[in-house]
């Protein structure tokens, strides 16, 4: 039997065993929807805004192993998904986005809502396909979800021009498929392998540096076990925080430029690294040639050979998936006739918990005004480290990831690598729906809530009982604190003058709203939103307007430039 | 250092444009960039002329794996390969210039493959250096157009690039 193209595209999804997808219509797109419309297995969730269908879709799969999935019109459509679609690159998030276009005989002409779709998301993309015959339809979703998911993940883009869509043609999905330039490593090599563990078993001050790649690849158990058996100090960037469990001892916290002392300390003097699907990134190492001033050997797991040697020079390479070449380090260490000398890397822990006992993460708190650190802190404690944790980006972002504990992968949702301010409330959304009956928090500034703040609508339409903590300090608080810093103290165009009553704008979009000025009203505050399992409940701390994020390696600088917060 | 490298890749619209969004996008330089079908037409095979240290054109190589049109990489000057260029230039051939211009034509082994009153335009090949030479060698005043297509490259011997 014949079927259109739109009804080809929706018969794909179901193939895929895709639950959800995240869109908005238009007019490029409504046979889609139509095709949508006559069925039941894929549920739609419609936006208020592109942007947070694919941030939606994003936090979706961040917090499954699944690729999400968002459905957008031409035009404006893939334009208002930019955003989404540059922000799930840069964290290599496997997603398969489906968009409409001008009919194909009005590819060019400037038609209506016409843009150059595959032309405009290029950069941004894994890989995207314009689809110029009906029967391409099947193979292309095919491919996209393959490409999407396979080697190091991310999004794909599938462009249906209209009468695509309406043509029709036999429908059959391919079992498999295989792209004959497209072959990604799983296992590294032998000789490279035996290398790495001898480099390993040799070492006196060994540290491991791990990143997003554990999550990606599913990896915190191997991790978790290779950083026992070695008993070596472990770090993670914002990216692979719940890939071992942050309240482990052997965990140094956090690094980078919001990292712990003892993180960064470790990493700049370390004699040999272990870096774990984890990629070398400016906010991680801060100045590459302060990083390179002391000589170290460095193993890298990554399953993108151009991760390799990109910023950092590196001594051994072992490409494959990390959750591969963890299991096979592991074999080998196992059947290694060295064990791993507690007694040799004594002084090096004797020197790493001075660096600790610093305490470099601590705050002082307040009778007076509300610690945005200590928001934090008591959200840890009242959901016992178990929620889900979508974050926007600043200040709050930074707070979130140094105060949540996060002992399992996959609860700490952000977007690390574009920085996208508005991702947390849709990604959120994503994160609940994919989780319906955990609890899910989203981490955000009075800036960030604002850029995506018309999700609350989606949110009261799907039922969706996120708990919004917003940090409100009435700045655009990292700014400011740059500007503090780094601009003699001129906050330009750092406040905001006109901020909306959270708590009535909640109410406004059928929430619940709560506004806490003291610090002794937090914990009860927190309490009484998390009792309410069926609402939204948006919380407005108000929270100290000069606090600033420590430690802090300023950008530009080397690791153990580290500023605390006694030296200000 | 100036390496020239080769690519194969799926003969698809826009495969070309991804290449030159990757050069452009990490800011690496393009001095040529040629590409034309192959005998299998599913593939076209370029020659890039690119300029870099070792690490940037490793990294180079490593960008252009990476695309997922892009068949194979090879640095034809990690070894020994061959490298040409084609170039024609209309230059004006009036009076005793006309005869000057056919023997440095023949000197650079040049063909002459248009002719007119006024005019010869002159065919050449050969490394890029050559073309230039022949250029520096004739009166510029005479140079009307000229028309280049850029290094294409092979390997020397047994150094293939083949799917």
């Amino acid at each position: 039997m014949e079927l259109t193209g739109a009804e080809i595209a929706i018969r794909c999804l179901q193939e895929e065993g895709v639950e959800y997808v995240f869109g908005y219509p238009g007019g490029a797109v409504l046979f889609i929807y139509d095709a949508l419309f006559n069925q039941e297995k894929v549920k739609h969730i419609l936006v208020r805004h592109e942007q947070a269908a694919v941030h939606a879709a994003d936090g979706y799969a961040r917090s499954t192993d699944k690729v999400g999935v968002a459905l957008v019109t031409s035009g404006p459509g893939v334009t208002n998904a930019v955003t989404g679609i540059a922000t799930a690159y840069m964290d290599s998030i496997p997603m398969v986005v489906i968009s409409g276009q001008v009919p194909t005989s009005y590819i060019g002409e400037d038609a209506f809502q016409e843009v150059d779709t595959v032309g405009i998301t290029r950069p941004c993309v894994k890989h995207n396909f314009l689809v110029k015959d009906v029967n391409d339809i099947a193979i292309t979703i095919k491919k996209a979800f393959y490409l999407a998911k396979s080697g190091r993940p991310g999004p794909v883009l599938v462009d249906i021009p209209k009468d695509i869509s309406l043509a029709k043609a036999t429908f059959e999905y391919p079992k498999t498929v295989s792209i004959r330039s497209y072959n990604p490593a799983q296992k590294a090599e032998m000789g490279a392998l035996k290398h790495a563990v001898q480099l390993l078993l040799e070492a006196k001050r060994p540290m491991i540096y791990t990143g997003g790649g554990v999550i990606l690849s599913e990896a915190a158990k191997p991790l978790t076990e290779l950083v026992r058996l070695l008993g070596f100090p472990c770090t993670s960037t914002l990216m692979g925080l719940g890939g071992y469990p942050e309240t482990d001892k052997q965990f140094l916290g956090m690094l980078g430029m919001h990292g712990t002392l003892e993180a960064n300390m470790a990493m700049q003097n370390c004699d040999v690294l272990l870096a774990v699907g984890a990629r070398f990134d400016d906010r991680v190492i801060g100045n590459v040639k302060h990083f390179g001033s002391v000589p170290r050997k460095i193993i890298h797991i990554d399953i993108d050979p151009a991760s390799i040697s990109k910023r950092v020079q590196v001594d051994v390479p072992l490409v494959g998936d990390v959750a591969h070449v963890l299991q096979d380090l592991l074999a080998l260490l196992h059947s290694s006739r060295q064990k791993p000398d507690a007694a040799a890397m004594a002084p090096w822990w004797k020197q790493i918990e001075e660096w600790r006992g610093r305490n470099s993460s601590s705050f002082k708190n307040s009778i007076e005004v509300i610690k945005p650190q200590f928001v934090v802190q008591k959200l840890y404690e009242i959901t016992r480290g178990e929620a889900f944790v979508t974050s926007d980006v600043g200040q709050h972002q930074m707070w979130a990831a140094q105060y949540y504990k996060f002992d399992q992968p996959r609860r700490w949702i952000n977007s690390g690598g574009l920085g996208t301010m508005g991702f947390g409330l849709p990604a959120a959304m994503g994160v609940q729906l994919a989780h319906p009956g955990d609890t899910v928090a989203c981490i955000t500034g009075e800036g960030s809530i604002q850029m995506c703040i018309q999700e609350l609508s989606t949110c009261k339409q799907f039922r969706l009982p996120i708990k919004v903590i917003a940090l409100n300090n009435r700045y655009l608080g990292m700014v400011r604190q740059w500007q503090e810093f780094f601009h003699g103290n001129r906050y330009a165009e750092s406040y905001m003058d006109a901020l909306p009553d959270f708590v009535k704008l909640a109410e406004a979009y059928g929430h619940v709203g709560i506004r806490v000025d003291k610090p002794s009203e937090v914990e009860d505050a927190l309490k009484e939103a998390f009792a309410r399992k069926d609402d939204l409940v948006f919380m407005d701390f108000r929270t100290d307007p000069t606090e600033n994020v420590f430690p802090m390696v300023p950008g530009g600088k080397g690791l153990s430039d580290v500023l605390m917060a006694e030296d200000i | 250092m100036r390496h020239i490298i080769s690519l194969l890749m799926e003969n698809e619209a826009g495969a070309l444009s991804r290449v030159a969004g990757l050069f452009s996008a990490r800011g690496y330089n393009i001095e040529s960039l040629t590409v034309a079908p192959t005998e299998d037409e599913t593939l076209s095979r370029m020659t890039i002329v690119t300029r870099g240290s070792d690490e940037i054109i490793e990294q180079i190589t490593k960008q252009l794996n990476k695309l997922i049109e892009v068949v194979a990489v090879m640095d034809l000057t990690d070894g020994e390969h061959i490298e040409r260029e084609l170039m024609l230039v209309k230059v004006r051939a009036e009076g005793d210039a006309r005869e000057e211009m056919k023997r440095m034509a023949d000197i650079f082994r040049g063909r002459i493959i248009d002719v007119s009153d006024h005019t010869y335009t002159i065919e050449l090949t050969g490394a890029g250096s050559k073309l230039d030479s022949f250029l520096q060698a004739i009166d510029r005043t005479l140079i009307l157009e000229t028309v280049r297509t850029g290094a294409s490259g092979i390997g020397r011997g047994n150094r293939v690039l083949k799917l």
